[in-house]
């Protein structure tokens, strides 16, 4: 089934015609009202006049997470804040989160994207809907849940946590459809279970998981112990949130990019050259129709590849490959981003303690775990086993208030990490995902 | 009156003593008197050496992280109860103590306990007052 079907199946060169000319209306738009895009236009010798072909996007710079956190809170806004009616954030390396903006039309247009994706993925207005997103800043918990009433069914706004309740209100309330991470799905099956509560046979029937990255093997596990199709969501808040792009349930091979609104490339991340369809790149996305904070090839760090083959769900939109990984040093744990430098200014932050660190994601059961193997300095050192404990629960709570993360913190000798010339080796990543 | 002790942080694993043990060995230190404390992933050993400053200088060499620290080393008749005098006097005087280790001196007759109190100067003085014996930090690194 398809809930917009006019525009989600439109022939390619209409498809392609329509984007144009909103890329055309967008550039203009922006060059006019954001300062930042006049002088980067400006900058790179391009105006909105320059284009003429879809091709010429490329001619256009490129938009950073940095440029956003040079423009916080609201410099890339292009309404005034009174056609604003909300604002969501996300997390950043400095602990100032990129902070984003929507217009009455953009909601509804974010709505209408996440009723797609519902509806994709086999859901109608007779579904009940648990969204186990959370609620607030971060885009999930509101975006599913603005999604589930556009698309008319039914939604239960459990937010995360409470995980005992949860699995009441799923084994009660009997939800056909659940929205969250890939790995608090398989996280609620495990407490299921060993509550003694058989999964297998709730009302479940479909899962609609993102906003980390997961794995066919991953998949597998969960159908299996929820007895569920389980199908992946892609977004991010700046450029929408969830919605951006769906897996269909038809096709199960790749995410549809809602190409009437956004344009997807991919680029070398090193060089910023396009790159073929169907090889590797850095997403890199336009948002076409966005009032309040419409970005211009906002670079993601997500590496995926676009393929371009019809599907058999009749979905003319181009589809991304599950995100393989990123760019850069980010970590996504539990849903969280994480970045190397937030922890490393969490310890520079406690005094007497050094740079040195080391961080060792792993999963555990299917949950992602976190330790932080911190140097001893002689500053912090004391003949007080009470002392040291101390300095571990300064650390795991200062880690937990800054970056809203569970680590294990492991105190090690001075001088016993890696050390080498060049980039230290601070991210043991051993999840197999 | 207090003598001086110096604790090392250790990993717990595998090894960790017996390089604190090589450094001290290859340095010609001797060990009067020591306590290792641990939790689930690090451990506390405490010594307390006849050359504190060699000690020091090795243990920096092999880059160990240490730290020097004052504790108390009472004398006590080694027989039933002696221990508990001591604990008495304590309670009396409200004094807590962080942690203590003991051994047997080498004639048998006494025993000396090593006390790490919230306050050491308070400590000293209830022990003094009760007429203990505290012995300053040159007899018990000769011993």
């Amino acid at each position: 089934m398809i809930f917009n079907e006019e525009f989600e199946t439109l022939p390619r060169e209409a498809l392609e015609a329509l984007q144009l000319k909103r890329l055309q209306q967008v550039t203009g738009r922006v060059y006019h009202t954001v300062g930042f895009y006049k002088r980067a236009f400006d900058e790179a010798g391009v105006t909105p006049d320059d284009i003429k072909t879809l091709d010429d996007i490329r001619r256009l710079p490129f938009t950073t997470k940095q440029d956003l956190r040079d423009n916080y809170p609201f410099g890339l806004f292009a309404v005034p804040m009174s056609n604003i009616v909300r604002l969501h954030a996300s997390s950043g390396t400095t602990g100032k989160p990129t902070v984003v903006g929507y217009t009455r039309r953009d909601i509804e247009i974010w709505s209408r994207l996440m009723a797609r994706s519902f509806v994709a993925a086999g859901l109608t207005s007779n579904d009940i809907i648990h969204n186990a997103y959370g609620y607030g800043l971060f885009t999930g918990g509101l975006g599913a849940h603005y999604g589930t009433e556009m698309l008319g069914a039914s939604v239960i706004p459990m937010s995360g946590g409470s995980t005992k309740k949860q699995i009441m209100i799923l084994q009660d309330f009997g939800p056909t459809a659940i929205c969250c991470t890939p790995s608090y799905a398989l996280y609620l099956a495990e407490r299921g279970e060993a509550m003694g509560v058989d999964m297998r046979s709730l009302k479940l029937r479909v899962g609609i998981l993102g906003a980390e990255p997961w794995s066919e093997k991953m998949r597998q596990e969960i159908e299996g112990r929820l007895g569920i199709t389980a199908l992946d969501i892609y977004g991010l808040s700046e450029i929408m949130g969830p919605g951006v792009a769906m897996e269909c349930a038809e096709g199960r091979d790749g995410l549809h990019v809602f190409e009437d609104h956004f344009i997807v490339e991919t680029i070398n991340p090193e060089t910023g050259e396009n790159v073929p369809y169907g090889e590797e790149g850095e997403l890199v996305f336009t948002s076409l129709t966005k009032e309040a904070f419409p970005l211009i090839r906002y670079r993601t760090k997500d590496i995926s590849r676009l393929m371009k083959e019809p599907c058999r769900c009749g979905r003319t939109h181009v589809r991304m490959a599950r995100v393989s990984g990123r760019s850069d040093d980010m970590l996504i744990i539990r849903g969280v981003n994480v970045f190397p430098s937030q922890i490393e200014s969490v310890l520079l932050g406690i005094e007497g303690l050094g740079p040195h660190y080391e961080l060792i994601v792993d999963r555990e059961g299917n949950l992602d775990t976190l330790e932080i193997r911190v140097e001893m300095s002689e500053d912090v050192f004391s003949d007080e086993i009470k002392t040291l404990q101390k300095i571990e629960r300064r650390i795991t709570k200062d880690i937990k208030d800054y970056l809203g993360v569970t680590a294990k913190v492991k105190l090690v000798g001075a001088g016993s990490l890696e050390r080498s010339e060049g980039k230290t080796q601070k991210v043991i990543d051993k999840r197999e995902i | 009156m207090k003598v001086e002790q110096i604790s090392v942080f250790l990993e717990n694993q595998p090894g960790g003593l017996e390089h604190v043990t090589r450094v001290l060995a290859d340095a010609d230190i001797n060990i009067r008197a020591l306590s290792l404390a641990d939790t689930s992933d690090f451990g506390i050993l405490r010594l307390i050496v006849d050359d504190m400053e060699s000690a020091e200088k090795a243990f920096h060499d092999e880059g160990f992280t240490v730290k020097r620290s004052h504790v108390v080393a009472v004398e006590i008749p080694d027989r039933p109860g002696g221990m508990h005098s001591i604990s008495k006097v304590l309670t009396e005087k409200n004094i807590n103590v962080e942690y203590a280790y003991a051994f047997v001196e080498r004639s048998g007759e006494n025993a000396i306990i090593i006390f790490r109190f919230d306050d050491i100067d308070a400590g000293i003085d209830a022990l003094l007052e009760n007429g203990f014996t505290v012995l300053p930090g040159e007899k018990v690194y000769r011993l």
